[in-house]
């Protein structure tokens, strides 16, 4: 039945959208194949920037949102302006838009012209995003130190990794952001493509990528809620 | 009835002499088969015409104007080289000067599928054989050349020829032939950067963080007499294959293409586009150029 809905529900779906007015313009521009064919192998080599991007965040953002994490958890009034100061960067980077942290870091610091600070916008535009989710994952561990009795911390381990994957998966699509500092990642890649020929298919080849390359880490999310589950489950039983 | 309609088309046509009197130049002869009324228009009795916002030199000129929408200069002025094009087309084609209308279109969004809301776009697009598959190009109104702008005292000022560039790191805006031309004919030994918007590309050049970067020529003169102070065109390119030209854009088979042309023949024929050029962008030719 499952299989049968799904069915008639995209091919109502496929039916409208080929029969739209707009339909041949959009199938020319949209899903050229011989354009797709042409544009994705240098967008996939340009995809491993964003890679590389994200592999070495995730390392800075781990230990990095843990520091916050822990400034935070400290108790007693000696530690306040620790823990103020963690208050602070959470709310300042999880409330301005990743893309202004980036382009504020990526032109305003080498602008200001200082010796031995690095002008590569690579550099900066990867700390730009180090920033901005370490903010976010600092609040996954607080959850996890602060909810949990010691005794549980297996089991707060566990709860704090489905939110922790979905930061990354944030992470994986906001690399495309450098683009704007003018870094030639995947995402400017197509962009090129697509100016080059006025035609859209290249968009489609870059979200392809990012969609292939976060459907592993989305699956590996939910086996790891649905272990949980069968193990509480399991306990509940045995308790 | 017959001689009233005789006097009314002789004082039509006395009307249509003395107008044409009166202009700078003989644009007033109408264009055969492209009468003002029989043209497909997005909005009846009005040219639309569509640029990026902000409007930048030298292509548009006159500053920004009180209460406008418009950045960097109003179109609407009719002062800088394509706001003029884009103005004696118009008069060629029957239209008042208040007949012409200005809609902000990013770069971007001019070439997108569906319906366009703008009769043209002029916004220093370059006709290639791909891009002309989705749109349709306009005739020349201006041949173009590439140059690369760097900062005076540094390394890349010497350059003389192509191949002295191809160590530097060079930025270039998106979507703009400038990067086909540094990836096809610079050949860099590292990727050039890319930006958004020339205004990154010229951010970029001032904090050091690339070398040069190129740009039309016009454009050139502009970064380097505006933008960028100690800047300077270390040279120019010239096209390689086909001359560089830049075309007006439209929806693709508007059948309007075909009377702006014959405008623009015309033009050419009676050196108005060589007058605004010289107008223009009289300063904006003597550049070395880097072979």
């Amino acid at each position: 039945m499952a299989v049968v809905s799904t069915i008639v529900f995209l091919a109502v779906l496929v039916l409208l959208v080929v029969n739209s007015p707009g339909w041949e313009d959009v199938k020319r521009q949209f899903f050229d194949w011989a354009e797709f064919r042409e544009a994705l192998p240098e967008i996939l080599s340009a995809f491993g920037t964003n890679v590389r991007i994200f592999c070495i965040a995730e390392v800075f953002i781990l230990v990095f949102a843990l520091v916050l994490a822990v400034l935070r958890s400290l108790p007693g009034p000696v530690f306040f302006p620790l823990r103020a100061l963690a208050i602070v960067y959470a709310d300042l980077f999880r409330g301005i838009p990743t893309i202004l942290v980036i382009y504020i870091l990526g032109f305003g610091v080498p602008a200001l012209q200082l010796s031995g600070v690095p002008t590569s916008e690579l550099f900066w535009g990867t700390v730009g995003l180090v920033l901005v989710y370490s903010a976010y994952v600092s609040e996954v561990y607080r959850a996890g130190i602060e909810s949990v009795h010691p005794s549980q911390e297996a089991a707060a381990r566990s709860l704090g990794l489905p939110p922790l994957l979905n930061d990354f998966i944030g992470l994986q699509k906001d690399t495309a952001l450098i683009a704007l500092l003018g870094v030639v990642e995947a995402f400017r890649q197509s962009q090129i493509d697509v100016a080059a020929t006025f035609n859209y298919t290249p968009y489609l080849a870059t979200a392809l990528l990012f969609v292939l390359i976060t459907i592993p880490l989305a699956r590996f999310t939910d086996w790891l809620v649905a272990r949980d589950r069968r193990r509480s489950q399991a306990a509940r039983l045995a308790g | 009835m017959r001689r009233a309609f005789i006097a009314i088309s002789l004082l039509a046509a006395a009307l249509a002499v003395t107008a044409g009197a009166s202009g700078k130049s003989s644009a007033a002869v109408a264009i055969p088969g492209c009468a003002t009324d029989s043209l497909k228009l997005v909005s009846a009795g009005t040219l639309t015409v569509g640029t990026d916002n902000p409007a930048y030199g030298p292509w548009f000129g006159g500053g920004e104007i009180k209460g406008s929408k418009w950045k960097i200069n109003d179109p609407a002025t009719g002062k800088g080289y394509e706001s003029a094009v884009a103005y004696e087309v118009a008069k060629r084609l029957g239209f008042a000067k208040s007949e012409l209308k200005w809609v902000a279109v990013p770069f971007n969004t001019s070439f997108r599928p569906g319906k366009k809301n703008f009769d043209f776009f002029v916004n220093q697009v370059s006709y290639t054989p791909q891009r002309a598959k989705n749109v349709t190009f306009s005739a020349s109104y201006y041949n173009v050349n590439q140059a690369v702008v760097g900062v005076k005292g540094k390394p890349i000022a010497t350059a003389r020829s192509k191949a002295d560039l191809r160590g530097y790191e060079l930025g270039v805006q998106i979507g703009t032939t400038s990067y086909d031309y540094i990836v096809k004919n610079i050949k860099p030994t590292s990727k050039p950067a890319v930006y958004d918007t020339n205004n990154d590309a010229v951010t970029a050049l001032k904090n050091g963080q690339i070398d040069g970067i190129v740009v039309d020529l016009p454009t050139a003169f502009y970064v380097t007499a505006v933008q960028v102070e100690n800047g300077t065109i270390v040279g120019q390119f010239l096209s390689v294959g086909s001359q560089e030209r830049f075309g007006l854009v439209f929806q693709k088979g508007n059948s309007l293409a075909g009377c702006v042309n014959k405008a623009l023949t015309r033009m050419r024929a009676d050196g108005t586009l060589k007058r605004l050029q010289t107008q223009w962008l009289s300063k904006a030719t003597g550049a070395r150029v880097l072979q």
